[in-house]
């Protein structure tokens, strides 16, 4: 068999893969034979890691392509964005999956992870977040679906959903900005626990807000490594516009973000010889001032590199704050030294290496990047 | 509405309270080596001893346990109810309803629950005041078993009562109020101390409100996000399409008119429509 051999012909890449999922397997197997204690870092005073602060709040933050580039298409008709919706789409729908995926390991008793279908608690954030997952998801799914559809050329299917599109679009937006915000929430109850850097009323906003920004910036990303795997460059226009839209909305979030450190009283904190302070540093200036910076610069902004390298430092930047509300923020009070174990790492690094796998999976043989072209999705949505 | 009074100056230190919260939830007994080295909270002891050495002012042995808040933080931030106060005062779990999120351990500001972390079906373990007992009308295993009387059981309210009392009477020897009447909404587990609370432990810096009450003033707004957003959404992509539609179809008319009069107006007037079929 051809393709059976081009499969087993070892790549550098093939390696990597197989070593991190050969690392992840036991670690799975030891979490659920042996319990979280055997296999994270956690305890009693540091009840959520890596699992919660990466997989879960980086990953739900880095789907945000899909809400934002199905909105600017199907319900603003931007028609320049229709080229990247199909990919942000599929992350979006990639990055739900996984997270549920990554759910199962940080859960205790991840066999009743159903239960919040059948026994409410409306004051709690939790409950929210649970309901937006399991809504969401089965939304990205439906709007997921007719690049499946497409493939295998079910035309009725096809059209019934594009007939629902637009308003399956409307309740995935609202149900992001209830979920995005809700991650945020999440920390609004540990007001004594969370470093005064972080801890802030305006959490949910300053979520939704750099989960917005951040949107634009994985579409950058994803569409650059796969336009190298694959050959479909973006054109430069859309490069460009999707970098402005990146800044447009890291800039209010990095304004918010100053005046609430002002209000609070906090500022000062930022400034003194402290490992927190540091880490916010690295956050602010790297993570979010340098790719407005970098986008403002008409040069920068309009070379081939510009927009990706500016994209690349908003995510690193965005993973530091999540990151640092989760992690740093919780043990500057803790004091625990949490750092994950290197079983933690490897789950989450055999879920990153998931996403990598069906991402690519999906652009070879799935209408993702190739209908670019042709005719358009907003277009048809509408009849 | 029952609770305890725990009053720091009458602590011996003696380890019974624990030992007799061991028996009466099939803990592992408190064997005389903690009873020396002391323990922290676990998933199986529900009650310690924190002994807390002050230099000139001696000595003190401070209770360890669920405050049994009023309006529990744990309660409100469980997704499916596993946690709640029963209308006696004791704050229960319910291991049939818990998914395992870990969250009431994370919001809890006393850093109470504890978590089975070693075990492939693991439950929350923390005090549940003896619910049980209660319910029978009985005191809680640590109460009846206090030598000193350094912990009582009894109504919140009248237990309330004679802190103030023991204070009136005493006025130089206790400091900073009664711990637990006001953090964060008021627990029904009340301290009373000669010491400042921070010192010994306590944390100080507990708004007077339920923590809940951060999340759920969010949570409040839930429903007009969805009514406002909803409806702003689908009002907008509803002018944004029929503005699209009709743009088409005066770009088709401008386009047949061109096709009809050689020398027709010229471009159509619409700007943004270029991009359609």
């Amino acid at each position: 068999m051809d393709a059976l051999h081009r499969l087993l012909r070892p790549t550098f890449w093939k390696l990597v893969f197989v070593l991190v999922v050969g690392a992840g397997l036991y670690a799975t197997w030891l979490r659920f034979t042996k319990g979280l204690g055997a296999a994270t870092a956690l305890s009693d005073r540091f009840p959520w890691g890596i699992w919660i602060g990466f997989d879960i709040l980086c990953g739900v933050g880095l789907a945000a392509g899909g809400f934002t580039m199905a909105a600017a298409v199907h319900i603003f008709r931007v028609k320049r964005f229709e080229a990247v919706v199909r990919p942000a789409i599929l992350t979006a729908f990639l990055g739900y999956v996984l997270v549920v995926f990554a759910l199962m390991f940080d859960l205790g008793r991840p066999w009743v992870v159903w239960h919040p279908l059948v026994m409410w608690n409306p004051h709690s954030v939790m409950f929210e977040v649970a309901w937006c997952v399991m809504l969401y998801t089965t939304v990205l799914a439906l709007e997921f679906s007719p690049m499946v559809f497409e493939r295998l050329g079910w035309s009725r299917a096809l059209r019934r959903v594009r007939r629902a599109l637009p308003y399956f679009v409307v309740l995935g937006v609202l149900l992001s900005t209830l979920h995005q915000s809700s991650l945020g929430s999440l920390y609004l109850i540990v007001p004594t626990k969370l470093h005064p850097l972080w801890y802030t009323p305006l959490l949910p906003i300053q979520f939704f807000l750099s989960a917005a920004a951040i949107g634009s910036a994985m579409v950058l990303f994803e569409s650059r490594l796969s336009g190298r795997a694959f050959g479909h460059e973006l054109p430069a226009a859309v490069r460009v516009d999707l970098a402005r839209v990146m800044m447009v909305l890291l800039v209010p979030f990095a304004l918010l973000r100053l005046a609430d450190l002002a209000r609070r009283g906090a500022l000062g904190l930022a400034f003194e010889p402290t490992m927190e302070a540091l880490l916010f540093q690295v956050e602010f200036s790297l993570g979010v001032v340098l790719p407005i910076v970098l986008v403002a610069i008409r040069r920068v902004r309009h070379s081939p590199q510009g927009p990706f390298v500016a994209a690349i430092c908003a995510i690193l930047g965005f993973v530091t704050h999540r990151l640092n509300v989760s992690i740093t923020g919780m043990d500057a009070t803790q004091k625990t030294g949490y750092f994950p174990a290197w079983t933690e790492l490897a789950v989450t690094m055999m879920i990153v290496a998931f996403g990598f796998v069906a991402f690519a999976l999906a652009v070879k043989f799935l209408p993702v990047f190739h209908r670019v072209a042709a005719e358009s999705d907003g277009a048809e949505a509408a009849h | 509405m029952k609770g305890l009074l725990i009053d720091v100056t009458r602590c011996i230190g003696c380890w019974e309270c624990s030992n007799a919260c061991a028996k009466a939830n099939s803990l592992p007994p408190v064997d005389s080596l903690t009873r020396a080295t002391g323990a922290d909270l676990s998933a199986d002891r529900f009650t310690v001893l924190r002994k807390v050495e002050l230099g000139d002012r001696g000595r003190r042995y401070v209770r360890r346990m669920c405050m049994h808040c009023l309006e529990p933080t744990c309660a409100s931030v469980c997704p499916v109810g596993a946690l709640h106060r029963t209308p006696q005062g004791p704050v229960v779990y319910e291991v049939d309803r818990c998914i395992g999120c870990r969250y009431c351990i994370m919001a809890c500001p006393h850093n109470v629950p504890r978590y089975e972390w070693d075990e492939a079906a693991p439950r929350v373990r923390k005090c549940v005041l003896c619910a049980p007992r209660v319910a029978r009308g009985e005191p809680t295993a640590c109460a009846a078993a206090c030598p000193m009387a350094a912990t009582v059981f009894g109504d919140r309210k009248e237990l309330l009562a004679e802190a103030r009392r023991r204070m009136v009477e005493s006025p130089d020897l206790y400091e900073g109020g009664v711990f637990g009447e006001w953090e964060a909404g008021g627990t029904g587990v009340l301290f009373l101390s000669d010491v400042p609370f921070g010192s010994i432990g306590f944390p100080s810096n507990l708004p007077d409100h339920p923590l809940g009450a951060n999340t759920e003033a969010v949570l409040s707004h839930l429903p007009d996000v969805l009514l406002i957003g909803g409806s702003l959404l689908f009002g907008l992509q509803w002018i944004i399409h029929r503005r699209d539609k009709l743009a088409e179809e005066a770009e088709a008319v401008v386009a047949e008119g061109a096709a009809a009069k050689e020398d027709a107006a010229g471009r159509p007037l619409v700007t943004n429509g270029g991009g359609g079929k």
